[in-house]
């Protein structure tokens, strides 16, 4: 089986968010540049899953749709484990555009699973699995805690609600996992740093394409009042303002 | 002309979400001088069905094929998009919840439709389509345009509200065409817990951090909860420890939450856990250092040691509950 990690190169979850250009443009000066919280995991989880299946697993490839500068991110999954990467080279725009570039790719290679991330922390799309999944007429599960190979079957769990369900699916299949897939994200080693220099990584020429939505221009949410502080011996206080000025209770 | 809606049940039950949906879809198409149609898919019935009126659709679209009772993305994503082909539909809502996430990006891709996900409001204009959406997990907010005819919209929960618009639902059955052979995934086992107020559904939510200290200390918050009708929540650490299950971690990683009224109790509000709280309504903190960040997240703010508030909130809420 061969398994492939779709990763999305995003600000550091600790990122001031700054926007130029009257607010159409974010600002990355400064930004230090990660894989996807959840791609981490995803990959994670896909390295684990060769290892404790030598036989049925071969080979993990890793993919990005961006511009030369997530190289860096992509070396990064290269160090953590994934045995080469593609990159297709085009700064993407939104969800649709990236879901496209990714179905050449799996087109052109057979690919058995496909992992994405339930969402990119940038734009928040929580779209890019889906669509590459109705771009290639896949089956797709999404809410995926954990995954594992049973003989040429694949077990999942699905977060539903309250609960989770247990989910069998033949490959070849899509899913876009989230918290659960794989416990802490792997920290690459100094071999694997080392290793990572020379794998491979594909660069590929983009499809074109035409886009659905356009993002124009963007927002800061609207700053709250300042807190209000109540003394911590008039704890009754804090009850009556929440019942007789903010009503909530 | 349409909009559509995609009324998700659960064990046959709407929740508010659904009726969220219906409201909002009712005032899109006061705009757009149309009507709306609801897609309701499982075993739902027709008392359940006629609620989505009261919301403001005047028709209901009934799926009962029993192979679409769990959730299965293709099959689920035919059905709507057959059902927005009869509805003639321009514009199809769904709410940004697991389910949404998952059917409302193939639903834009078979039908050849932007989709606007995580979205907080009505458009702020209808010529050129523009909506606004979360990005930067609540950091940013982003104007889009959605050019294409057919659009997709998947809304952020409590983002719009319930509100009433009576209407009388015409309940009509509906079969989409699906073959056996659609159908690719398999549920074999469900493990649910019932009984308990689920973390996406409470209006209320008390949540503790590493500042409570150790597990043994949350008998108050959940009494808190208890008395309060609310869901329990927590921070990463206090999940990864082990202290609480990983149903109740909140922020970024974990689950996105927006209700009228949440607790942080002994958190310290890093940007991650802030990513999964802010959009609430009102937010309290409690918290022993006056400059942890959360009290520029709070409305209202306690600079105390939690495990002394709680007890003395909680009697201050039974003494206003008594009254
Ligand atoms: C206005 C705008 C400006 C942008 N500027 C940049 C930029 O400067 N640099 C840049 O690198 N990107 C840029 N992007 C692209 C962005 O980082 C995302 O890749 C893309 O928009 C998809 O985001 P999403 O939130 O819809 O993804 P989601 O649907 O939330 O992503 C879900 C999953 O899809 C996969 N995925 C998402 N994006 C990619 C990708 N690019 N390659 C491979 N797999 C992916 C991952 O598995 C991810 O977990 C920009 C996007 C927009 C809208
Ligand atoms: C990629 C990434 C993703 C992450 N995702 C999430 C996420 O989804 N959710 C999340 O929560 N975190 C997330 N984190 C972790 C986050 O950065 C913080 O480490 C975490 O939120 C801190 O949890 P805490 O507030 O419980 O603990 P701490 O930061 O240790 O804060 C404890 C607070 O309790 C206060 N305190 C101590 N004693 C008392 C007392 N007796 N009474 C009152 N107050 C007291 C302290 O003053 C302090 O402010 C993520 C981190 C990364 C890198």
């Amino acid at each position: 089986m061969k398994i492939l990690v779709c990763i999305s190169n995003v600000p550091d979850t600790t990122t001031k968010i700054k926007f130029l250009n009257n607010n159409t443009t974010f600002d990355s000066a400064g930004v230090q540049w990660i894989i996807n919280p959840w791609d981490e995991l995803a990959l994670t989880r896909a390295i684990e899953l060769k290892e404790a299946h030598a036989g049925a697993v071969s080979e993990i490839t890793v993919v990005n749709v961006g511009l030369p500068t997530t190289e860096p991110t992509i070396r990064k999954a290269l160090a953590i484990g994934a045995d080469k990467a593609i990159r297709v080279n085009l700064d993407p725009k939104d969800a649709y555009t990236v879901a496209l570039q990714l179905s050449e790719i799996i087109k052109k290679d057979s690919f058995d699973i496909i992992l994405c991330g339930i969402e990119s922390s940038d734009y928040n799309g929580t779209s890019v699995g889906g669509m590459l999944s109705e771009l290639l007429d896949f089956p797709s599960v999404s809410a995926v805690s954990f995954i594992d190979i049973e003989g040429d079957q694949l077990k999942l769990k699905r977060e539903i609600d309250g609960g989770q369900e247990i989910i069998g699916i033949s490959t070849p299949f899509i899913g876009i996992v989230q918290k659960g897939i794989a416990k802490d994200a792997r920290i690459p080693n100094m071999r694997g740093i080392m290793m990572a220099k020379t794998k491979p990584l594909q660069v590929v020429e983009p499809v074109s394409a035409d886009l659905y939505t356009d993002f124009v221009s963007f927002d800061y949410p609207k700053a709250k009042a300042s807190c209000k502080k109540v003394d911590p011996d008039n704890v009754k206080e804090l009850v009556n303002l929440l019942h007789n000025e903010a009503k909530v209770i | 002309m349409s909009i559509l809606v995609f009324a998700e049940n659960w064990d046959g039950k709407f929740k508010k979400q659904t009726f969220e949906l219906i409201s909002y879809a009712h005032a899109l198409s006061k705009s757009m001088n149309t009507t709306v149609s609801a897609i309701s898919i499982g075993k739902v019935d027709d008392e359940e069905l006629n609620k989505l009126g009261t919301y403001g659709a005047s028709k209901v679209l009934n799926v009962t094929d029993c192979r679409l009772y769990t959730l299965d993305n293709k099959t689920f994503t035919m059905a709507i998009a057959q059902a927005a082909a009869k509805e003639n539909s321009k514009i199809i809502v769904f709410a940004q919840n697991n389910t949404g996430k998952a059917i409302a990006p193939r639903v834009s891709i078979r039908l050849k439709a932007g989709l606007a996900s995580g979205v907080i409001g009505l458009p702020t204009s209808y010529e050129p389509f523009t909506i606004v959406k979360k990005t930067y997990t609540s950091k940013a907010l982003a104007n889009v345009i959605v050019k294409s005819d057919v659009k997709i919209i998947t809304l952020s929960q409590n983002a719009y509200g319930i509100v009433e618009n009576p209407t009388t639902a015409n309940i009509e059955h509906f079969s989409p065409e699906i073959a056996d052979t659609d159908i690719k995934t398999t549920v074999i086992e469900v493990n649910k817990i019932t009984g308990k107020i689920l973390l996406n559904d409470a209006e209320i939510v008390v949540s503790g951090g590493r500042g409570m200290k150790g597990p043994e200390n949350w008998g108050g918050i959940e009494e808190l909860a208890q008395i309060l009708g609310a869901a329990t929540a927590c921070s990463r650490p206090v999940s990864d420890e082990g202290w609480r299950t990983h149903e109740e971690h909140t922020g970024q990683t974990g689950k996105i939450i927006a209700p009228n009224l949440y607790f942080a109790f002994g958190i310290s509000g890093a940007i991650q856990h802030l990513g999964g709280i802010s959009s609430s309504k009102c937010i309290v903190a409690v918290n022993k250092d006056p400059d942890a960040p959360i009290f520029e997240a709070a409305d209202y703010g306690i600079v105390g040691d939690a495990l002394k508030v709680i007890p003395e909130l909680i009697a201050a809420i039974k003494e206003l509950k008594a009254n």
